[in-house]
């Protein structure tokens, strides 16, 4: 990676930014011309992140280090691509290209600013994913957050305000919480470059140790308050299901940045010292009641929505208990179920909108007092009308079978190989290499109970949906309302056919973090461009 | 010094704990601006509290003598952050108080 590709590390923050800035110039009423500004940028974004993304799979891979301003590592603020910030990258520019294209249909246009605040979200993610310091993190997520804040309340309406009132105060107290952690570390290792941090660790002091670890939970908190774990996940399903279709699918990937950083963290900080695997069995725990709470969750949801928001934290769980278990064969499987779970979620969040078009609110609960009174006046049909289905229901079923599928984690679909990858590693095929303990029973069993449960519960939803339907009206979707959909759906089909190829790309990925020396020299032998270095202020000026 | 500043810290921190979790928006804002001066002022003491020392480096001045600049910096962007995010909720505050008549964090009234 030498020459003009080098620069392509600052682009995910640099268009999206552009496109925001350039955006605000249009006016509200040129709807066309905002809309095709943010789609261009979205789907360069979306090249570029191929083009990382290839490079960072290609046989050459190394840690792309950019340093901002030419300053040399510690100094300055560093942007790290790696082969997880390019897969979280690409998944994330993907995901941005589909949920855009679905927002065109209508929901652009129901509120001022709408791409304005899509793509300050795009950039926030993208610096979190690409950053490589903590300082530097935190504003990327207060800009992500900004952004979020607006993207939530898009649309107005009571039950957006009072959800977004709700996410806005967690999110705050979480910000505040992210302060305390990062000046704890800052306080007790005295640095915030993460490289530097990862190399400082092992050598503190024993009396100060505490406090850096103090900091270190604290810092975890802030981000296991975005992921949704338990106790700390109860805003988590209200507000994603109050958010507006594309606006909950493009959060689908929220969650997963605050998993992210956590796998970055405790790979890179906590892996080797006196304070190796510190958290880890927090996680595990955590995890386990999360995944058993969403699990409880899905099952008792009746509105598709919440059946969504306790799906994000089914995910979550399962993930967070995986990388307690802090294992390289278990953690790749894991990565792979991240990308096929955030597709999965993405999806389904804009196909609920598109299901309950056709329905009246509350036709959920009717159909309910339906199933346990019966229907007094059944309708006969009448004779040759028994099997038309009108197209738009048999896609939009297909397109919900195979959430069903997907959440699940049966065959054909990439759930299933993900969480086979997982459970496999598990029970003792990967590096643990002994047989599975009762303890690794339970999580297999709880892991394989949580599919059961989304199971039975998109069935019920399913087949009250598609098969009991009161009315019967078809709902009337556009046709770039159902690509996008179909879209992320055939992704996890491709990610299916090529399981082996993104199995290995997963495998290396997770290699490479667990020797954090590769992190830690690329960072610091990082050199400045020859020629540009600014002055170093002797002459004093 | 040091006393007077964690002592500030504290009384700020457990005053704004208590008013995030009363069911009154303003309540929520007024504890969370709280909570930020709080943490403001820890980040700013995590650098060492110093008296009358510049963080402007010298030719001939050790640079144990001097504040550190980090902290100084860190607390800047924070405070223009948590000021942003701050105004931002007032909005979404009034916002709440006019579709749900009430000021009540679940736009619901008290029961009588």
């Amino acid at each position: 990676m030498n020459g003009w590709t080098h620069h392509l590390i600052i682009a995910p923050i640099l268009i999206p930014l552009l496109a925001a800035a350039l955006l605000l110039f249009i006016d509200e009423r040129q709807r066309v011309a905002k809309a095709m500004v943010s789609l261009a940028a979205a789907i360069i974004l979306c090249f570029v992140s191929i083009v990382l993304f290839e490079i960072e799979s290609g046989p050459n891979a190394f840690e792309g280090v950019y340093l901002l301003g030419n300053w040399s590592a510690p100094f300055g603020i560093v942007l790290v691509l790696d082969g997880l910030s390019a897969l979280m990258l690409l998944l994330t520019s993907v995901i941005g290209v589909a949920a855009l294209v679905y927002s065109l249909a209508r929901w652009h246009a129901v509120g001022a600013h709408f791409h304005t605040m899509f793509q300050l979200l795009l950039m926030g993610v993208n610096g979190a994913f690409l950053t490589g310091d903590l300082f530097n993190l935190f504003v990327f997520f207060e800009v992500m957050l900004a952004a979020s804040y607006g993207l939530l309340l898009h649309g107005s309406g009571p039950l957006r305000v009072k959800a977004g009132m709700h996410y806005i105060a967690v999110n705050l107290a979480a910000a505040l919480l992210f302060l305390i952690g990062v000046s704890l570390i800052y306080g007790t290792a005295g640095t915030l470059n993460m490289a530097d941090l990862a190399a400082r660790i092992p050598q503190i002091e024993p009396d100060r140790r505490m406090l850096m670890e103090a900091g270190a939970g604290v810092l975890g908190i802030a981000f296991l308050i975005k992921a949704g774990m338990w106790p700390l996940c109860f805003w988590l399903p209200t507000a994603y299901s109050a958010a507006s279709a594309p606006v909950a699918g493009v959060f689908a990937i929220l969650s997963k940045l605050g998993i992210y950083v956590i796998l970055r963290l405790t790979m890179l900080l906590f892996s080797d010292g006196p304070s190796a695997g510190f958290g880890s069995t927090f996680l595990l725990y955590g995890g386990i009641a999360t995944l058993i709470f969403g699990t409880i969750g899905v099952l008792a949801s009746q509105a598709l929505g919440r059946l969504a928001g306790f799906s994000v934290l089914v995910s979550s769980g399962t993930l967070l208990m995986v990388l307690g278990i802090s294992d390289g064969a278990v953690s790749s499987g894991a990565l792979l179920y991240l990308v096929s779970s955030t597709l999965t979620i993405s999806a389904f969040f804009m196909l609920i909108e598109l299901v309950e078009r056709g329905q009246d609110a509350g036709a959920n609960v009717l159909a309910v007092t339906m199933e346990a009174y019966g229907d007094a006046d059944e309708y006969e049909p009448e004779e040759g009308d028994g099997v038309t289905m009108p197209g738009t229901m048999a896609i939009l079923g297909t397109c919900f079978a195979a959430c069903a599928i997907l959440l699940s984690g049966l065959p054909p679909l990439s759930g299933f190989i993900a969480k086979f990858a997982m459970l496999s590693a598990m029970m003792g095929t990967g590096a643990i290499g002994v047989p599975p303990t009762a303890a690794i029973w339970t999580l297999v069993i709880l892991v394989i109970l949580s599919g059961v449960a989304a199971l039975i519960s998109m069935t019920r939803a399913g087949i009250r949906t598609f098969w009991t339907s009161i009315e019967g009206t078809v709902p009337r979707v556009l046709v770039i309302e159902i690509v996008p959909v179909m879209f992320l759906l055939a992704l996890t089909l491709a990610l299916t056919v090529q399981a082996g190829p993104a199995m290995q790309y997963m495998d290396t990925t997770i290699r490479t973090l667990a020797n954090p020396k590769l992190y830690i020299d690329a960072v610091r032998n990082a050199a400045v461009i020859p020629g540009v270095e600014f002055d170093t202020g002797k002459e004093g000026h | 010094m040091e006393i007077i500043l964690s002592i500030a810290i504290g009384v700020m921190t457990s005053c704004g704990v208590w008013l995030i979790l009363r069911p009154r928006t303003y309540q929520v804002i007024i504890g969370l601006s709280l909570l930020s001066y709080a943490v403001n002022l820890f980040i700013f003491g995590v650098g060492g509290v110093k008296t009358n020392v510049p963080p402007i480096l010298t030719d001939g001045v050790s640079t144990s003598s001097l504040a550190d600049p980090v902290p100084q910096a860190l607390v800047l962007t924070a405070i223009v952050i948590g000021f942003a995010t701050t105004a931002l909720f007032l909005v979404v505050l009034l916002a709440s108080r006019g579709l749900t008549g009430t000021d009540h964090v679940d736009g619901r009234s008290d029961p009588k």
